[in-house]
């Protein structure tokens, strides 16, 4: 076992716990001497007094002795069942991890199958199908909404997936490669390449892109940088591509904000989005229904 | 029994500070706590102020309703049931008053440092370095002051309520010292000398024994001692508190694991903690016992006496939250109470019912002979009783349904085996709870600000007491 480095430690906690628990034993065995008084007669006091208290000499309650010592032979029986005297096993042979992968494997034949019917089937007429989507919405409840909200709208820097835009692709198989696999949005940090004043020009750039005002100076001076730097990922019309999930700049549809200041931020900070991967924690089944739900969310409108 | 005189006076004045500042705290921490409980119900109540936020505010009423309120009081009732169950003035009166304006700057430290952020991040340990060493010298000097009077005692025999109170302060010395080990990096930032699953454990081992020795051992020595006072009764049986003092001391320190169930602490450990908080069950009910059973021949005085309401409803509650905590230690309990504010209700039952309630009951015994006077209002002190009772009432029972409807929310399974609700769905059904458990804040804060217009009035223009050092009639 990796939580010893030699075999003194088992015998130092079996003296600690065992040694505590006969100590506890012996201290009932040693207190119970003294009995109730006999019918009529009084409790003696111990004969002390101190600042006017008296203690009486009133044996242990009988019914409280036998409490302790239920706990005392539970407490033994456990510790022989169980792990707990350092290295020993217990005779049951359990650990927490054994319960935990016999959790899953009981879970996994239980659930599994109800999800493999469904993985034959192509997504968009999964997206159709009630019990699959119930299902789907459920997984979307508990591990999607805290990024992508209960509607799947969601939140500055989590894209909205309810919507037509999308940044690596809505087709069925997008979809699921993006949960299956997780992405890696990676915006770059230009300040240092563009210099504070090209931020503001390629900012100014971007705006007029989705028709928003903006100097003509700067436009003029920020398409010039958008044109050399920007445009492997963003495009030359600034749709953006789905390969790299580079945004579409043209649409009035913003990932961390609308407003200029938060543009130039993106552009001189860049920006780093993470999608975590599925295939693991869930599985190519769910994943599967989940992606119909998901593919059902921006064409039900 | 108080025939002779030596010449020599009980040292109240430290006495009468730690318990004016008892009430003090209490109101200030329990204030905090009514804010942070509304903006748990209502966020917006953070004001974006990072400060203000609950994340800041937290750690600070933690410290200030522990170590503050409870800090003060069992300094005041110590320093005064020591004095007077050993007929001998405080050992070194200067290290007694440094422990107190070293303790208040304790605390002011805390009350500035936690909501600027400064934290080691571990629970009920969250203070800095610096204070930690502040802490330490204090606790010290504490031990020091405690342990000579102990030794200048006029009794040969030692009360029990002072081998509580002396368990309390070295096991937390120990606690504090060793938890808090950490390697500085600036003025006001440290990291922890513990790693990964240890640091964990080190600090649950901590955590718990906080609640063990601090809430527990220090509060049983203000049972031990205020409850035959005022009930004008032996203590039940001797017996009794030996089994049950050595059992705690023992079984408390083993308990912490229980905080780390079905974590990556190795199993042996989890089931070590779990079975030795199970045996904790029947030492901690063991001084319940002999708190109630105390009273067994006047239990009428239960009717017209509120200072024994409290005292008596307190230990009722150290009964009922020291069931409630082996039970939840099992570790099948702990799957579903783990993580939902099933812990909350349970860690205020223990706090408002039994800390608060036997502290308040004491305060109420211990002022007004501090300054020579009756007690303003009896009836005040029972209507103080009942409004707080009601807000512990509030409290734990909102706590308990919310706790174990999480707990169901979060393992429910629908027939394809996805979770029946989202996360935020058992936040949106925690809310009406949240309200009433406000509400019960609400409560029980206003009893303390009953309590303390009580004893404004009770000790407005008095004089301090004095009191002789008497020579006991048994050696």
């Amino acid at each position: 076992m990796s939580d010893f480095f030699s075999s003194f430690w088992t015998f130092y906690i079996a003296l600690g716990s065992l040694g505590g628990i006969a100590w506890l034993i012996y201290l009932l065995l040693a207190n119970s001497k003294t009995k109730a008084p006999k019918n009529g007669e009084v409790v003696k006091s111990t004969g002390h007094a101190w600042d006017g208290i008296e203690e009486l000499n009133n044996p242990l309650p009988f019914w409280w002795v036998a409490m302790f010592y239920i706990t005392i032979v539970f407490g033994l029986v456990y510790l022989v069942l169980y792990p707990g005297i350092g290295t020993a096993k217990g005779v049951l042979g359990w650990t927490s991890a054994k319960e935990h992968s016999d959790e899953v494997r009981e879970a996994t034949s239980k659930y599994e199958p109800l999800y493999q019917k469904y993985s034959s089937m192509p997504i968009p007429e999964l997206a159709k199908n009630e019990k699959a989507n119930q299902t789907g919405g459920r997984l979307f409840a508990t591990y999607c909404t805290i990024c992508h909200g209960s509607d799947g709208r969601g939140a500055k820097g989590f894209p909205n997936i309810a919507d037509n835009d999308w940044l690596y692709g809505g087709s069925a198989d997008q979809i699921e490669t993006t949960i299956l696999n997780g992405r890696h949005g990676s915006m770059p940090e230009w300040k240092a390449v563009i210099g504070e004043k090209g931020v503001k020009d390629v900012a100014s750039y971007v705006l007029s892109m989705s028709s928003r005002e903006a100097p003509a100076d700067e436009v003029a001076a920020g398409q010039k940088i958008f044109s050399t730097n920007c445009v492997g990922c963003h495009q030359a019309d600034g749709k953006g591509m789905y390969a790299l999930g580079a945004p579409n700049l043209t649409d009035n549809i913003w990932l961390y904000g609308a407003s200029r200041g938060i543009i130039e931020k993106s552009i001189a900070n860049g920006r780093a989005g993470i999608m975590p991967a599925h295939k693991k924690l869930l599985g190519e089944a769910k994943v599967h229904i989940l992606a119909a739900y998901v593919y059902s969310l921006s064409r039900h409108q | 029994m108080t025939d002779s005189v030596i010449s020599e006076q009980y040292n109240y004045k430290v006495v009468r500070q730690f318990a004016i500042m008892t009430i003090i705290w209490g109101i200030v921490g329990m204030t905090v706590g009514v804010i942070i409980a509304a903006q748990l119900a209502w966020p917006v109540l953070n004001f974006d102020l990072p400060w203000f936020s609950f994340g800041r505010l937290r750690p600070l009423h933690t410290n200030a309703v522990i170590f503050a309120f409870g800090g003060s009081a069992l300094f005041a009732t110590s320093y005064y049931v020591v004095q007077r169950t050993c007929y001998a003035s405080l050992f070194s009166p200067k290290l007694a008053t440094f422990t107190f304006w070293g303790w208040q700057a304790i605390i002011l430290s805390a009350i500035v440092t936690l909501p600027l952020g400064y934290t080691s991040s571990k629970e009920y340990a969250e203070l800095e370095w610096p204070i930690d060493i502040l802490i330490a010298l204090v606790w010290v000097s504490y031990a020091v002051v405690f342990f000579g009077t102990i030794v200048k005692r006029q009794v040969k025999h030692i009360y029990v309520a002072n081998w509580f109170y002396g368990g309390f302060i070295i096991t937390v010395a120990v606690l504090h010292i060793f938890n808090s080990m950490a390697l500085p990096v600036g003025a006001l930032k440290s990291y922890s000398m513990y790693s990964g699953v240890q640091d964990a454990m080190i600090q649950w081992w901590y955590g718990h024994n906080a609640v063990g020795f601090f809430l527990t051992a220090g509060f049983l020595g203000i049972m031990y001692y205020f409850i035959p006072k005022q009930a004008n009764r032996p203590v039940y049986s001797y017996r009794l508190s030996v089994v049950h003092f050595w059992a705690i001391s023992f079984t408390y320190i083993w308990a912490g694991a229980h905080h780390l169930h079905y974590t990556a602490l190795p199993d042996w450990t989890q089931s070590l903690g779990m079975v030795m908080s199970l045996i904790l069950l029947a030492p901690s009910w063991g001084g319940m016992i002999n708190g109630i059973m105390t009273l067994s021949g006047s239990w009428e005085k239960l009717r017209t006496d509120p200072i024994l309401k409290f005292l008596i409803v307190s230990v009722s509650f150290y009964g009922m939250s020291t069931f409630e905590g082996p039970m939840m230690a099992i570790k099948t309990v702990n799957a579903l109470s783990h993580y939902t504010d099933w812990t909350i209700g349970h860690v205020h039952s223990g706090a408002l019912g039994w800390v608060a309630f036997i502290s308040i009951g004491a305060m109420y015994y211990l002022i007004p002979r501090l300054f020579n006077r009756e007690i303003y209002s009896t009836s005040l002190i029972e209507t103080h009783f009942w409004v707080s009772t009601i807000g512990v009432v509030l409290y734990i029972t909102a706590m308990w349904i919310s706790g174990i409807m999480q707990g169901l929310m979060w393992r429910a399974i629908n027939d394809d085996g996805t979770l029946t609700y989202s996360f935020i769905e058992s936040v949106q059904a925690t809310h009406p709870f949240y309200v009433i458990r406000l509400l019960g804040g609400i409560f029980f804060l206003t009893g303390m600000v009953i309590m303390a217009y009580n004893l404004a009035k009770t000790i407005a223009g008095a004089e301090p007491a004095v009191a002789d050092v008497p020579v006991p009639a048994t050696h």
